[in-house]
């Protein structure tokens, strides 16, 4: 098989994942009791009303046809009306996706600039104390339940110390930068504006920390346990042998090795971080999708819930598409093979 | 990788499956401990799943108060002599609640295990076994499921059936059921070429036969450490609902419910929402060691030095 047909089976794999979580997100929607119908009317409208409602809503429609009317939709970038918002889902979206994404990538970054020298650090280590001391942070990542940290720190830094703002992505009477990416921190940075940057760099720290601190312990295990394999090669005797010192053993030849399965773990990665998110953002008030969806389930929102899962997915399909399609590349093997 | 000689006559007991090592009780548990001293966190996390599950089913006993039991005249109080953890706004003693909170978290996520596990397990199995058009089906469906964000399709479900304890069990279960069906699935692939399975299908066994007893006890090892991992797992994820409001709710004491409860006074009454949190930090940091120390036990690769 040529690595074109690999790619070309990967496309077609992940074409029908996105066809099942349309098919998964609309069965869903469908099964929540309560009626939509008579939630938007209002409690005391007519049962004419109601029904007029339920027909605007498609939802007196057989449920097939309803299906084959939202992928018509969906064709043209239309997700629906929110029922809490009134504004289109795809609009909502557009707003607070963003602030998610800036949440999610800052807590990756955390996570990787603090999990990778830590892991790599209890490999080399490997069963001394340090070694065990390292296992029970990350053992404690991924058994920390992010909603309680997130409140323990907000109590810490806030509350008792007083040195990081509370909740929100910016202090009051500051401005949002100029929309460029809707991410705070890299438009202030763009425009130049350092108050704002300050300001966004302090209200994301504790979130940030917070979520990054689940996927932490995840990336040190990982990267753990992947260093490990690769300093028993023969390839890192043979540098041992040849004189080489342990530092660019580890970095220059180890490491890079290392790192190679621990790309597919970023994709999956991004799953954690939107199941973090939706915790986080409701705890520090974070205005992105988690919290967003949060209160349109307490709507029963079905267009704002099945648009946020329907996106949320999506990304994480073409991202863990984009991961496997990178991993092809990098690794000679799967390249030889193909 | 240097191995000492009595790891080497023991690694294939360990290796042999699940249930023949349970039914002949053929380990050599000095090796077991052995191994579980070399590695004290392993230790750690058994006494407090022990500790957990002795809370569980002592609750009547060691909890002090009834844990819904009103008592306005203390209401939120601080940690005392009489209320080791506080009480809560209707003043329930938060210790008695934390205790009895076992009894819907813990369980919650016992039965969220028991019911992937045991579902994932037959389907990868039969999946496995079967080949053809029906294994490719059921594996695109779980890649399908495997594609999902789990907490957004759980969240999503739980949403749809209405906000209740079993309501939250049901769709983690469900979108933790692809890992064992590919666990499942994997072992019965490599299984069913074995001599001993293609011996008992010669001597005329029924695959029902084949199945029950060559096939899933001989694939149980991978299945049962995976399991431990996922309680903890379970845990988290049952209370993340309940903190949502999806869960449990009121008055069933939950740790994941009593956190979101307690939110409103963190900032005057510490104590409140930090004694269930830390219960389910430390629970669910219990079963991950005890995870990983199996996980290693049982994995020779993992078997260093």
């Amino acid at each position: 098989m040529s690595l074109l047909q690999i790619v070309c089976r990967r496309l077609l794999l992940a074409i029908l994942v996105i066809f099942g979580v349309l098919v998964v997100t609309f069965i869903i929607s469908r099964l929540i009791p309560g009626d939509p119908a008579r939630l938007m009317a209002g409690e005391h409208a007519s049962q004419q009303t109601v029904q007029h409602m339920r027909h605007v809503l498609g939802l007196d429609k057989p449920l097939p046809e309803q299906f084959a009317v939202y992928l018509g939709k969906l064709a043209h970038g239309d997700l629906g009306i929110s029922i809490r918002t009134e504004r289109p889902v795809s609009e909502d979206i557009r707003r607070f996706f963003p602030a998610t994404i800036e949440l999610s990538l800052a807590a990756l970054l955390f996570a990787v600039v603090a999990g990778l020298p830590l892991g790599v650090v209890a490999a080399v280590s490997k069963d001394s104390w340090l070694d065990q001391a390292l296992r029970t942070v990350s053992v404690l990542g991924i058994s920390i339940p992010a909603f309680w940290l997130g409140l323990l720190l907000l109590d810490l830094f806030y509350n008792v110390l007083g040195i990081l703002p509370g909740t929100g992505r910016l202090d009051e009477g500051i401005n949002a930068p100029p929309v460029v990416t809707g991410m705070f921190t890299v438009d202030a940075l763009l425009a130049g504006q350092w108050r704002t940057l300050h300001s966004a760099l302090v209200h994301i720290a504790l979130p940030a920390l917070t979520l990054g601190f689940v996927n932490l312990g995840i990336i040190m295990r990982q990267i753990r346990s992947a260093m490990i394999e690769v300093l028993q090669e023969d390839y890192i005797r043979t540098a041992r042998a040849g004189g080489l010192s342990s530092a660019r053993i580890i970095v220059g030849h180890a490491l890079r090795n290392a790192m190679i399965p621990s790309v597919t773990m970023l994709g999956l990665l991004f799953g954690d971080l939107l199941y973090g998110a939706v915790l986080t953002e409701t705890i520090f008030a974070w205005p992105g999708m988690g919290n967003y969806v949060i209160q349109s389930i307490s709507f029963l929102d079905f267009p704002s819930i099945m648009g946020f899962a329907m996106v949320a997915s999506l990304v994480y399909v073409l991202l863990n598409l984009a991961v496997d399609l990178s991993y092809m590349m990098l690794d000679p093997q799967i390249r030889e093979i193909g | 990788m240097p191995r000492t000689r009595k790891s080497a006559a023991l690694a294939p007991a360990l290796q042999r499956p699940f249930v023949s090592m349970w039914a002949r009780w053929g380990v050599d548990w000095r090796y077991v401990w052995y191994r579980l001293s070399a590695s004290p966190l392993t230790v750690v996390g058994f006494a407090i799943v022990m500790t957990v599950f002795a809370a569980m089913i002592l609750a009547p006993v060691v909890a002090p108060y009834d844990p819904n039991r009103l008592s306005l005249a203390v209401r939120l109080a601080a940690p005392g002599w009489h209320h080791l953890f506080g009480t809560d706004e209707v003043g329930r003693d938060l210790f008695s609640r934390v205790i009895w909170g076992s009894r819907s978290s813990v369980v919650a996520g016992l039965i969220t295990v028991a019911i992937s596990m045991g579902l994932g397990t037959c389907v990868g199995a039969a999946s496995g076994l079967s080949s053809g058009w029906v294994d490719t089906v059921v594996m695109r469906i779980m890649d399908v499921l495997l594609a999902f964000p789990s907490f957004i399709l759980a969240m999503a479900l739980a949403a749809a059936l209405g906000p209740s304890l079993m309501n939250a069990i049901v769709p983690i279960a469900i979108v933790r059921t692809p890992f064992y069906v590919r666990l499942a699935r994997g072992q019965a692939l490599t299984l069913r070429d074995r001599a001993y399975v293609r011996a008992a299908e010669s001597f005329g066994s029924s695959s029902w036969h084949v199945v029950w007893r060559h096939i899933l006890p001989n694939s149980m090892a991978p299945i049962i450490v995976q399991a431990t991992l996922d309680i903890g797992l379970a845990i988290l994820t049952v209370s993340a609902l309940s903190f949502i409001g999806l869960g449990a709710q009121q008055p069933t004491a939950e740790w994941g419910a009593m956190v979101a409860n307690g939110r409103a006074y963190f900032l005057d009454q510490w104590w409140y929402p930090t004694f269930p949190g830390l219960a389910i930090l430390v629970t669910a940091l219990g079963f991950n060691l005890v995870g990983d120390g199996l996980r290693e036990l049982l994995d020779p690769r993992l078997r260093g030095r």
